[in-house]
């Protein structure tokens, strides 16, 4: 072991980084990146490392029988749990049944937040007019937990698929709507008058300069959005469902069956995470000048 | 192409309880075809705003900008400017910002693509064409802001401090650059700098501005942008006695004003 650890400095150059940075890479440092913006460098070791001590913390305490399974199973009845739901579905219901009817919410109003609020968001930066009208009544119902109004949604659209995909539309449509909004403040002064002294028009000021320099701000909205449109579906999953993961997660919770419980936050988080990886991609496509000018 | 201001005053309202300022007071000053002038002056004597009147981009308070006998009445191609900075496109590369100002204006993708390989070598930008802008260095980064300007052929092209970001040997070989463009189109230019070397070095006519208000002081008829022209080079022409001189009284000038602050 010490071995390998000397051996591992050896080859690295005689740079000192701290040493939490040396065991997070098994690479030598570029040049600047000690000096460099604080903060950068690769976390990915580290996370992964982090992950299986975690694992292993609670693999270890429900093996050796510390916790009740009732209050923590151990993550091999996790699995085995995905697994028998994956094969016999839960209520009734195939496990990617739940999944694909969750995900049909989630991205539904997902979709239809951004195709609604990124256009008034844009709007909203663009006219004072629009800003007026419909700044009150964002900022009013924004910071308002949607299980607040999960009752009138029910009592206004029912207990339907109206009022679930409602209730995540609002909690998606306040942050990519005002993403869209400051966004339209990124482009500089110089790049909208560039524009204007080619005898641009205001419509193809905002289409070639106003919109693209708020690309970023808008991806990064839909990010953040998305994320509060997965923290919403166990509320809207509440309003009379009988199919979804947040569905089974509750419903699951009411007989005490923990495993299913946490599958099912499992299955919500790796679903989140993997959309969120694709944003990422897409972001490097879209704006790979993104903090470069 | 002739330009006439004509008393043009601009007074900034005042924000936030601070008094108005009044960024040009009077200003008069008139172009010809071909001249190339630079204002000089302290910080903050609105030569920025000058610019921003003649662009369109401001209006004058007070007074008229004519430009070939009609008053200017906002932002147009006749007029072009290249911006000190943060002006490019950077999710467009370089050929696409360079034909930007076409494709605003509609030509057909041929015809932009003829004119911009026509500035792409002019500058010296071959082998960049589908770079992204944000990799090049400031100074091509400036040279693909030159030839987006041109590519309008605008009858005057308006400069806000275009050199301002280089280091000193990039900033005068494109200095050297644009002497050449501009001898080699006939263009009109409105050059703004800091630097009194650059500012006698390049115009026909130095206008120096003295700021709180905002006014012109003194005008100068300069030689030198046409010595270099026929061929003596630019360090001799910067180190000649008559260059020293005009550089000694230029920078007293300014001085005073600094100083008056
Ligand atoms: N948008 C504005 N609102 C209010 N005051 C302004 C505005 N723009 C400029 N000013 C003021 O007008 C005066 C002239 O500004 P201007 O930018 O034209 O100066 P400048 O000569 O270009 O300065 P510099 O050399 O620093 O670029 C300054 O006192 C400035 O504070
Ligand atoms: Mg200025």
């Amino acid at each position: 072991m010490k071995d390998k650890h000397d051996k591992h400095l050896n080859a690295t150059p005689p740079a000192k980084p701290g040493l939490i940075a040396r065991l997070a890479k098994e690479r030598p440092t570029k040049p600047g990146e000690i000096y460099g913006v604080p903060g950068s460098g690769d976390t990915m070791m580290l996370s992964l490392a982090t992950i299986a001590v975690l694992l292993f913390i609670w693999w270890l305490i429900t093996t050796m029988g510390w916790i009740k399974p009732l209050f923590v199973p151990s993550p091999q009845s996790i699995v085995a749990k995905f697994i028998s739901v994956w094969q016999e579905g839960f209520t009734g219901s195939p496990l990617w049944l739940h999944i694909l009817i969750s995900a049909g919410r989630v991205f539904g109003a997902f979709l239809l937040a951004c195709v609604i609020g990124i256009p008034l968001g844009l709007a909203m930066g663009m006219s004072p007019l629009i800003r007026g009208i419909f700044d009150p009544p964002i900022e009013f119902y924004r910071p308002i937990p949607p299980l607040a109004y999960l009752p009138l949604m029910i009592i206004w659209f029912g207990i339907g698929e109206a009022s679930k995909v409602l209730l995540i539309f609002l909690s998606v449509f306040a942050p990519v709507a005002l993403g869209a909004r400051s966004g339209v403040r990124s482009a500089a002064i110089e790049q909208i008058h560039a524009a204007y002294s080619f005898g641009a028009t205001r419509w193809q000021v905002l289409r070639h300069v106003i919109l693209p320099a708020a690309m970023p701000e808008i991806l990064t909205a839909m990010r953040i959005g998305i994320g509060f449109g997965w923290t919403t579906l166990v509320a809207a999953e509440m309003v009379a469902a009988t199919r979804g993961i947040g569905y089974m997660v509750l419903s699951a919770s009411q007989f005490l069956q923990t495993a299913v419980v946490i599958m099912g936050i499992i299955v919500i988080a790796g679903i989140a995470y993997l959309f969120d990886l694709l944003m990422r991609l897409v972001e490097r496509k879209v704006v790979p000048w993104k903090g470069k000018m | 192409m002739s330009l006439n201001i004509e008393n043009a005053t601009v007074i900034y309202p005042g924000t936030d309880g601070r008094p108005p300022t009044e960024a040009l007071q009077r200003i008069n000053l008139t172009m010809d075809d071909g001249d190339f002038v630079v204002t000089i002056g302290a910080s903050g004597c609105g030569k920025s705003t000058l610019l921003n009147l003649i662009a369109g981009f401001l209006a004058p308070t007070e007074g008229r900008i004519l430009l070939d006998g009609t008053a200017v009445e906002g932002p147009g191609a006749d007029r072009s400017v290249v911006f000190q900075k943060h002006a490019l496109l950077p999710w467009l590369n370089v050929r696409d910002n360079i034909e930007f100002g076409l494709m605003l204006q509609g030509h057909a993708k041929a015809e932009r693509n003829k004119v911009a390989d026509h500035f792409i070598a002019l500058l010296g930008l071959s082998g960049f064409e589908n770079s992204p802008v944000y990799a090049l260095s400031g100074g091509m980064q400036q040279r693909v802001g030159i030839a987006r300007a041109l590519t309008c052929d605008p009858k005057l092209l308006l400069m806000d401090e275009p050199l301002g970001a280089l280091d000193a040997l990039t900033r005068e070989k494109a200095q050297e650059l644009i002497l050449h463009l501009w001898h080699d189109t006939g263009k009109s230019v409105f050059f703004i700098t800091h630097s009194v070397e650059e500012a006698l070095f390049m115009g026909t006519r130095l206008v120096v501005m003295s700021p709180r208000p905002g006014r012109i002081t003194h005008q100068f008829d300069l030689p030198f942008s046409r010595q270099f022209l026929e061929g003596i080079s630019a360090r001799t022409v910067k180190a000649s006695p008559d260059f020293i001189q005009i550089r000694e009284e230029v920078l007293a000038i300014i001085f005073a004003d600094e100083e008056a602050v």
